[in-house]
Parts: C-alpha cells; sequence; structure tokens
C-alpha cells in the first residue's frame, strides 16, 4: 500500500488517486508534417523504466487536482510530488537503487526468486 | 538420456524410495556462442527453444533464466486455458494454443495435468449479455466450441454460486467447454527438459544486462557470467521485456504492472468448473489439491515489485464471497503478485524489430499463459524463419503505426 502526498490535501492512501501514466508527454506541435510511425509513438508509446518514472496522478476522491510524482518503480517509493506547473525535477537529483537494468532492489521488490 | 515415464518407471522408482528418478536437465556453463539466444526461462521462452530445437533443426540454443525455471508469471498465474477472444487473428492464435495443449502431455511425454473442465464468462448486466453474446458469436464463426448459457444453464454448472440475491446479478454466461486448466510448473519443466533432450542449454541464475547491438544489429547479450554472442535473440520476458528493449535501443509500447492472485485453504471438491467476470472482476477455480485458486485485478499504476496493494485483493475478495457466499469464512493461505506487460490493444507483439535479429514475444497482459505452446510454437518459426508464422503476422509491431490494432479489452479485462 503506497501513501501518496497530495500536494493540496496532504497525505492519503493510494486508493484515493488514479493513475494517469507518464508524465510530461508533449503533444506534437506539427501534427501535419508527422509520419504514421511518428504519430504512433506519440499515441502508443510511453517509457516503461524499472527505477526512476514521472507521472501523472489525480485525487480522484478527494480535491480531483491532477500533480506529478517521481516514483521509483522498482520499490515503488515515491521520491517527488511536485504541481503541474511547477518544473521537471532533474534524473540527476533522484539515486536509482538498482544495480542492473533488470536486478532487483535491496528493499521494496517481491521478487525473492533474484534477490541475493 | 531421453527420460520415459510410464507405469513401468514409475514401479521401477518406488523400489529405491524414488531416490534415483535422476536430474530432469542439465546445468551447464555457458558457451561463448549461440546460434539462438532466448532470454527469458518461463513456459514461453523453453516452449520457444524446444520448438527451434525439434521443429527447425537448431541445435544450438541457450535459455538464459535471471532465477529459477518458471519463477516469474508461468509459475504466478491462475492456470486458465480458453481461447474464446472476439477477433479472428486471435482467435486462431489462442486457438492454436489450445489444439497444441490437448497433445502436450503425449509430445512432452511429461504430465500436463491440463483438464478441460469449461471456462464460464459471467454477464451482470444488459451490456455484458451484448457484448457476451456478439463474442459467442464471433467465436462460432471461428469453429470454437462456445455458447451462451443462461442462468439457470449457470446455475445447474455451479450451484453454490449466488444468482439472484447480490448487487450485479448473475444474468447469463458465455461457456466454454474445452477451456480449463494445468500445472504451471510442469509446462516450464516438461519443455525445459526435452529442449534439454535437443541439446539445449538452459542457463538459470544468470541475469542478462544487456543486449549488445552494432549498426542496428545483434552481437550478443551481457550476462552475470560474461558476454556470449549470437546473431538470434528471443526476448521473452513479460515484465521486463522493455527494459531488455531499452538496453539495444528499442522502445515497445508496454506498461508493466503488478497482477495479483491469491489461494485459499484446501477444502473438498466445490467447483468443477473454471468461472470468471469481468465486470465484478474476479475469477475462481478450484485446484486438484483442493485449494481455491482466485485471480485479481491489476494495480491501477506501473510498478516491478511483485506484490501489488492490498485495495486491489479487497475488491476481488469482495465479489468472490459476495458470488459465492459459502467462501465468506475461508481462510486464504498465500497471496503473490507477477509483474505483466500489456500492450496498448491488450494483444500480444511477436515480432521482429528494426535490429536485424532481435524478436520479441511479449505484451501478453494478464493472460499469456493460455497461449504458451502455441506463442512458442509461433515465435520459434518467426526466429527460425525470419519471417513471422501466418497466425503471428497481424501481431507484428508496425500495427502501432498502421492502425492495425487487435483490441481485446473485452476479451482479456482483467482476467485471464
Amino acid at each position: 500500500m503506497i501513501l501518496i502526498k497530495c500536494p493540496y490535501c496532504g497525505e492519503r492512501d493510494q486508493s484515493e488517486f488514479s493513475n494517469g501514466g507518464e508524465a510530461h508527454v508533449i503533444r506534437p506541435k506539427n501534427p501535419e508534417s508527422l509520419s504514421d510511425k511518428d504519430w504512433g509513438e506519440y499515441v502508443f508509446y510511453r517509457n516503461n523504466p524499472k527505477g526512476i518514472f514521472y507521472e501523472r496522478w489525480v485525487h480522484s476522491h478527494g480535491c480531483k487536482k491532477w500533480f506529478n510524482a517521481v516514483r521509483n518503480t522498482s520499490t515503488d517509493q515515491i521520491l517527488k510530488v511536485y504541481k503541474v506547473n511547477e518544473k521537471r525535477p532533474d534524473l540527476s537529483d533522484f539515486e536509482n537503487t538498482l544495480k542492473s537494468p533488470s536486478g532487483e532492489p535491496l528493499v521494496g521488490s517481491g521478487n525473492f526468486a533474484v534477490k541475493k | 538420456m531421453k527420460k520415459k515415464y510410464s507405469i513401468a518407471s514409475i514401479l521401477k522408482n518406488s523400489f529405491s524410495d524414488n531416490e534415483n528418478w535422476g536430474k530432469m536437465w542439465r546445468n551447464p556453463n555457458p558457451k561463448k556462442h549461440y546460434d539462438v539466444i532466448i532470454v527469458g526461462g518461463g513456459g514461453h521462452g523453453l516452449g520457444t527453444a524446444y520448438y527451434l530445437a525439434k521443429h527447425h533443426g537448431i541445435k544450438n540454443i541457450a535459455v538464459i533464466e535471471k532465477g529459477w525455471l518458471g519463477s516469474g508469471n508461468t509459475g504466478r498465474n491462475t492456470t486458465i486455458i480458453r481461447s474464446n477472444y472476439l477477433w479472428d487473428e486471435s482467435a486462431y492464435l489462442y486457438d492454436h494454443a489450445v489444439k497444441l495443449w490437448e497433445n502436450l502431455s503425449e509430445d512432452l511425454n511429461y504430465n500436463m495435468m491440463f483438464s478441460q473442465r469449461g471456462v464460464l464468462n459471467l454477464a451482470h448486466n444488459e451490456h455484458d449479455i451484448k457484448e457476451i453474446k456478439r463474442r459467442v458469436s464471433a467465436n462460432r464463426l471461428n469453429g470454437l466450441d462456445t455458447m451462451w448459457l443462461d442462468k439457470n444453464e449457470v446455475k445447474d454448472l455451479v450451484p453454490i454460486m449466488n444468482t439472484d440475491n447480490l448487487r450485479y446479478p448473475v444474468l447469463g454466461a458465455a461457456y466454454q467447454p474445452r477451456g480449463g486448466v494445468a500445472r504451471h510448473d510442469a509446462v516450464a519443466w516438461g519443455y525445459a527438459m526435452r529442449a534439454d533432450e535437443l541439446g539445449v542449454d538452459i542457463i538459470q541464475n544468470c541475469e542478462v544486462k544487456g543486449i549488445k547491438t552494432d549498426n542496428y544489429k545483434v552481437e550478443g547479450v551481457e550476462t552475470t557470467k560474461g558476454f556470449i554472442k549470437s546473431s538470434k535473440i528471443g526476448v521473452v520476458a513479460s515484465g521486463h521485456t522493455s527494459v531488455l528493449a531499452a538496453t539495444a535501443g528499442v522502445r515497445l509500447p508496454l506498461q508493466s504492472r503488478p497482477l495479483q492472485a491469491l489461494v485459499s485453504e484446501p477444502i473438498k471438491p466445490v467447483i468443477n468448473t473454471v468461472v470468471m467476470s469481468n465486470a465484478v472482476h474476479a475469477y475462481v477455480s478450484q485446484s486438484d489439491k483442493g485449494e481455491l485458486v482466485i485471480g485479481a485485478g491489476t494495480d491501477g499504476y506501473n510498478s516491478f515489485t511483485q506484490r501489488g496493494g492490498y485495495d486491489v485483493i479487497e475488491e476481488t475478495v469482495r465479489a468472490i464471497v459476495e458470488l459465492y457466499p459459502i467462501f465468506g469464512k475461508m481462510k486464504m493461505l498465500r497471496q503473490w503478485g507477477g509483474i505483466v506487460d500489456i500492450c496498448p490493444d491488450a494483444s500480444p507483439i511477436i515480432s521482429k524489430c528494426d535490429v536485424e535479429g532481435l524478436y520479441f514475444n511479449c505484451g501478453w497482459g494478464t493472460g499469456g499463459f493460455k497461449a504458451t505452446p502455441g506463442s512458442a510454437n509461433v515465435f520459434a518459426h518467426t526466429i527460425a524463419k525470419d519471417e513471422p508464422h501466418k497466425i503471428n503476422a497481424p501481431f507484428a509491431l508496425s500495427r502501432f503505426s498502421d492502425g492495425r490494432l487487435i483490441d481485446e479489452h473485452g476479451a482479456a479485462a482483467v482476467a485471464h
């Protein structure tokens, strides 16, 4: 169970929120010159990192406001919560806990098959 | 050494207290070079290696697994098998798998405990009825054995079900008698044993850290046991596929999420079929040991923690208890999660990509187990011939730019 600190209401249970997928995805500014492949990329492709992930949340059972968060998807630890109009924090502000791309972190993962 | 299992071998081994069965597969050190490397030692990956060796004459193959065989989603699913998908492409793919399942125990001489006990998909409202009847009709046109059952027929099949006195009453169901369950470990072990006999190296506890490419051509994989060269690499790593693809500079339209399941304490037989409900997010069957095997939905956010949130389980258990009031006081023994890779159209990707020699079999999302033999079979063809089999041709990556999506959200939903 994750606790999420809504920037407007404070800390609440994750079940009060809905996830909006990757944050900072910008609609192409030149739609007429885009190829099918580029459109496909914009519509269907989203980052899916194991580790630091920028994502959107909406406090659906609360203030109903959207905001952004930085979460480590390998531990579910929320590293930063910020409002939509605030600047995207730099990736170098956060420490990635993973030793290899598919490895397991020391805490947070339930994958006991490969946890040393 | 070919291992044959028979009544004679069981009798013979019983005289030595079953101490002398021997190892089912070797545990080799990786060679420097393989013709084909399969990344991921689950059912799909081991099956791919088996069919590559058996049907396509490729012998120098390695399967690389970061944990033990079947430690990922192969050992974490609820083992439901069916093929009642809406679109023609999916019906051919999933029924190809069901047909292989039907002979898999004989083919591998290993008991899959494949039990065709039937699968019910419940309808709880007017819209469900329309959607499910449409799917039943589509299935029948594709030669599948799906049928519509009304409420009384459902009640006859599953007498313990509460069909009337609940928030979303049961109004009918789709029923596929050829559907059922199988033993998930046996799939991984059976394929592993027979692939090993054909000379495939199964390398466990060895993590692939990256895929090395040069000028859009694969060169090999970097692993915890060193660099291994190969000109053909098949990635079948479910939830971690997009992470591995990224090391080769390939982007895939996948999102990884935890999907949970739980089992109860064992009880006497009470339910002899598989019952799924998309609307109330729950599916249940009873294992041969007597445990109820209950599947939940996916969490609402991307995550690689193989646990999942309790609120998802709560929702599922609430639906189960309402549908089957007699389960109300049962204790649950175990709960776990697996990381599933979900495609935007809820259909898999079995495809080549822009990098020469790199193949992906992924995006199975919440329902890959049922397809294991079929998926492995056509993926082996794709790797060996460097072109897709006609069954998996529609499941190419290109569908995300040419728009030929195979939208199976209705058939896949939460359930699998």
